[in-house]
């Protein structure tokens, strides 16, 4: 039974962290690819290393591999609000499709060439 | 019309990648007597698949910013890697490098975060 939790927790983090992978391609804008890949690999990151720690059968691999996700969990996203004010503060332009611009009255104005959807893959 | 084209043919190499895969994981041949080994070769082969993606963005990405993100992104997904290889092998030091990795990561993204400030977005 413990193994079954375990196994369904690492696959549930694989699938969260590729989805959060294919954001970083697929999204059309800086901020929108930050909040996709910064909370999806975040999540299946933590989800793993919860799977190792119910899966492994010693002591000190369960607790640093808590203690790696509780890490995580604290550090990525200051880290990704850190990136996002640093690229609204050096102007970097919104996707022309955003809706609202909360540092519109602090930060620089952006130019008006919208920045295109990529393709990857 | 020519962007979904390359839209369509970008989400079939993706697919037909994962696909592959999971079903045929790429793995030395060590690791077939070690404990969970089928579960952990293909997380570990779809680990280096979103790695692969992360750094398509550092290539391709527009701007600064976008590099910033997925070298953080990369970072994370290394933690990742570390774990299911402590998993596997049974040393827990491999989870030592994932948290001062973490560590790393961290104040790196936060130094670069701090330098875009001063900077034009186009390089």
């Amino acid at each position: 039974m413990t193994d079954y939790i375990g196994m369904t927790l690492l696959v549930l983090g694989i699938a969260f962290t590729l989805f959060g992978c294919l954001g970083l391609i697929r999204l059309p804008d800086v901020y929108n690819r930050l909040q996709a890949a910064t909370k999806c690999v975040t999540l299946g990151t933590c989800g793993t290393l919860l799977g190792v720690a119910i899966l492994s059968g010693s002591v000190s691999i369960a607790l640093k591999a808590l203690l790696c996700g509780l890490f995580l969990l604290l550090t990525a996203p200051v880290a990704a609000h850190a990136i996002s004010r640093g690229s609204r503060r050096a102007g970097i332009p919104l996707w022309s499709g955003s809706v609202v611009d909360a540092m519109k009255d602090t930060a620089p104005a952006v130019d008006g060439s919208p920045s295109e959807p990529r393709a990857g893959g | 019309m020519r962007q979904w084209i390359s839209w369509l043919l970008g989400a079939v190499a993706l697919v037909v990648l994962v696909g592959w895969v999971t079903i045929r994981p790429i793995h030395p041949p060590s690791f077939e007597l070690l404990p969970y080994a089928g579960l952990v070769e293909r997380v570990l082969n779809l680990l280096v698949v979103g790695a692969v993606l992360c750094l398509l963005r550092v290539l391709f990405g527009p701007t600064a910013a976008d590099r910033i993100v997925a070298v953080d992104i990369l970072g994370i997904l290394i933690v990742g890697i570390c774990g299911v290889l402590a998993l596997t092998t049974g040393r827990s030091w491999y989870l030592d490098i994932g948290i001062v990795w973490a560590l790393q990561s961290f104040i790196g993204s936060l130094a670069l975060a701090k330098f875009l400030e001063g900077r034009r977005y186009d390089d």
